[in-house]
């Protein structure tokens, strides 16, 4: 049993390292509310609550364009990388082939690969491919980025499923694929989950990508277009814009944290074989 | 339901130089109940899941009713198993559980609930349908597994070790229950086990294996009373078959408890064998002084000095160690260690009445039922007196 002063200590730290972190947070949910030049009125809450800057911020096309880009390009990215890591993860848990282990170690090193270094030459092949400055031109990058991170997690999950499940399955008079379907990706949602959201946070979060990528309000994703932002004259910081487009970007984060939260805790294969 | 035909069939898996299974030959008849039994490792897990279709068969035909199903899918050969670790469906209830397979079949709604219902009853889990896996104790589970298996219309059943999980008392309960579901439902069933209790009171016939190869496939009578050979002898029984060296000279038979006389045909079939393995069942053996005198000179009757004594209300068992020489006790400890029994093989045990008097550090005078035993040749272990018409019968007592 741990002594009351340790369950205090433990607290204090807790709390320490939640205030640390959720500070900048609300400094930036504050700031966009404040009104004009309210956002130097040296406190930490608004003088008077305003909604002018969500306002200003859905009024600019720059933005929504930038939104349904951002939301698009993830979705897309998500599914697509997902689905194919899915396969290729199932492929790497339970097949023995020729290549596997290369299969896996290059994945690990494309996803340790620096993103700066890529820019250059995606910038440049992507000109003469003619996808510069569109969805698809996010997405795979997007995609290679992220299929090695969600192949190794799913790869994970995959194989603590155990082989007898499935077996089970097919002795019952399953095809192989029914038996990857109704068994197994059922029993690999907590998987699925993890790797959904890594992949989705990458690309909605992804400026290097989307500011080098894109030249106009066609693909260019939020994080690269708040750079883009002005404010209301030349004189003006936007800062208070920013900080309203800023929030509304986390908002889809938190949502799906708090979705997804409670499958990837949930230990689904519990109950599976003996006790 | 359908017949089942193993013919020479063998599995080598890749990387191992002797066959995981070789050479097996096995007709199990249709509505029949085949057990597997054998040590750990012998191959009976392996047999059973190239049956079912999910490891490939190296070599050898198997045959389903008349169709040779070596290449076909688990999914078409219309099989159902019980696997040793149950395998349920954790995302789903206890009804869908079972009603999974029907559903992979396309069973109308009512179809898969009527079946349902009707195999949740017979092994009482009703309920229970709307539970998880994970909310089941092991008994459960296992009960579960059995009604996905039972609610379909396979031609055959397999179960790899279903009990083996199981707590005794729970062991002795399922073991009474699947024996009614089988004699109930007459279907043919394949029954892979550890246990000798489940081997000796389950099936209708016991396929008995040892490293890959099977040794004896009889009825559980004749296996404990015919044994084949040293190693089926030695499996078979709780306690174990005694095992003494044994030489002949003529007709004369010796022990190392006596000797007495064997007869010509006996002494024919021994001939060439200068030391041989006698084995005797421990329930062969009796005190003497609680016989009457005809009995007493059927068998023949000696004195050792007892070494411990387990009293168990219905019967007992006395111990009595022996000297046995090299030639005899190697191939004994060889058996010892492939049974994983820690018995020591150079003592007797013998089962006595309880109404015996015999005690503990004292000679007793015993007496051993000569018609009952066994001769085995200790290289190859081949029981010399198998199928001797009259068996073992024909040794005269001295
Ligand atoms: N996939 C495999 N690859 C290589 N060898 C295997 C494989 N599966 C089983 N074996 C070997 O085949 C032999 C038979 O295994 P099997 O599982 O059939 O034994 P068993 O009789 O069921 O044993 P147990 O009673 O312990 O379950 C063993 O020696 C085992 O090591
Ligand atoms: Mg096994």
């Amino acid at each position: 049993m741990r002594s009351r002063r340790t369950t205090v200590l433990w607290a204090l730290g807790g709390l320490a390292i939640v205030a640390y972190t959720i500070l900048p947070v609300l400094w930036i949910v504050s700031l966009s509310f404040k009104e004009g030049d309210d956002i130097n009125n040296r406190k930490f809450f608004p003088s008077e609550w305003s909604l002018d800057n969500y306002r200003t911020v859905f009024d600019t096309s720059l933005f929504t364009s930038a939104l349904r880009n951002s939301v698009g390009i993830s979705l897309i990215a998500t599914v697509a990388s997902v689905v194919l890591a899915t396969l290729a993860a199932y492929a790497i848990a339970r097949l023995e082939f020729k290549g596997k282990r290369w299969v896996l170690s290059t994945a690990l090193a494309i996803a340790m690969f620096p993103t700066v270094a890529l820019v250059g030459p995606l910038f440049d092949m992507w000109r003469s491919l003619g996808i510069y400055d569109t969805w698809l031109g996010l997405i795979i990058p997007y995609m290679s980025f992220t299929l090695p991170l969600a192949i190794w997690t799913l790869s994970a999950f995959f194989r603590e499923i155990p082989w007898e499940m499935e077996q089970a399955a097919q002795v019952d008079g399953a095809t192989p694929w029914q038996a990857f379907r109704k068994v197994i990706v059922p029993l690999a949602a907590p998987g699925v989950a993890t790797a959904s959201i890594l992949v989705f946070f990458f690309a909605w979060n992804d400026f290097v990508f989307g500011i080098s990528l894109t030249a106009t309000d066609r693909a260019r994703p939020v994080p690269a277009a708040l750079a883009f932002f002005t404010g209301e004259s030349f004189f003006e910081q936007p800062t208070a814009a920013i900080s309203a487009a800023a929030v509304i970007v986390t908002i889809p984060v938190i949502v799906l944290v708090l979705i997804f939260q409670r499958r990837i805790v949930a230990g689904l294969t519990s109950g599976a074989v003996k006790g | 339901m359908a017949s089942i035909r193993l013919e020479r069939i063998t599995k080598r898996f890749p990387g191992a130089d002797a066959p995981a299974v070789d050479s097996v030959d096995l007709d199990i008849a249709d509505g029949e109940f085949v057990i597997l039994v054998g040590p750990s490792g012998c191959g009976k897990s392996t047999i059973l899941r190239m049956i079912a279709g999910l490891e490939d068969i190296t070599e050898g035909d198997l045959y389903i009713g008349d169709r040779r199903v070596n290449d076909l899918a688990p999914r078409d050969r219309n099989l159902a198993m019980v696997f040793q670790n149950y395998a349920l469906y954790p995302h789903l209830s206890v009804y869908e559980n079972i009603a999974f397979p029907l559903r992979l079949h396309k069973a109308p709604d009512e179809e898969v609930e009527e079946r349902v219902r009707r195999s949740a009853q017979m092994l009482e889990l009703e309920e229970l349908l709307d539970r998880k896996p994970s909310q089941l104790s092991g008994g459960q589970r296992q009960r579960v597994a059995m009604g996905r298996a039972l609610v379909r219309d396979a031609d055959a059943y397999l179960f790899d070790e279903p009990l083996s999980n199981l707590d005794a008392k729970l062991r002795g309960q399922m073991r009474t229950e699947i024996s009614r579901i089988q004699s109930q439902l007459g279907i043919t069933t394949v029954y892979v086990t550890h246990d000798q209790i489940e081997a000796m009171t389950l099936g209708d016939r016991v396929a008995v294996l040892r490293k890959g190869v099977l040794q004896q496939v009889a009825p559980p009578r004749e296996l404990y009373e015919q044994p084949v050979n040293l190693f089926v002898a030695g499996f078979i029984g709780s306690p174990p078959m005694n095992f003494m060296p044994a030489t002949v000279s003529g007709t004369t038979l010796e022990l190392p408890v006596g000797r007495m006389e064997i007869s010509p045909d006996m002494a024919n079939r021994v001939a060439g064998h200068e030391v041989l393995i006698a084995g005797i069942r421990p329930e062969h053996f009796e005190d003497a002084n609680l016989l009457d005198e005809d009995r007493r000179r059927r068998g023949l009757v000696f004195s050792e000095r007892i070494d411990v004594i387990e009293w168990l209300g219905s019967e007992q068992y006395a111990y009595i160690p022996f000297e046995a020489p090299e030639q005899v006790r190697r191939p004994l400890e060889e058996l010892a260690t492939e049974l994983d029994s820690e018995q020591i093989r150079t003592q007797l045990v013998v089962t006595l009445d309880a109404e015996s008097r015999v005690a503990e550090g004292e000679p007793a005078d015993l007496w051993l039922d000569p018609s009952r035993m066994h001769l085995f040749d200790p290289e190859s272990g081949e029981n010399l007196t198998h199928g001797s018409g009259v068996d073992a019968r024909t040794l005269a007592s001295a």
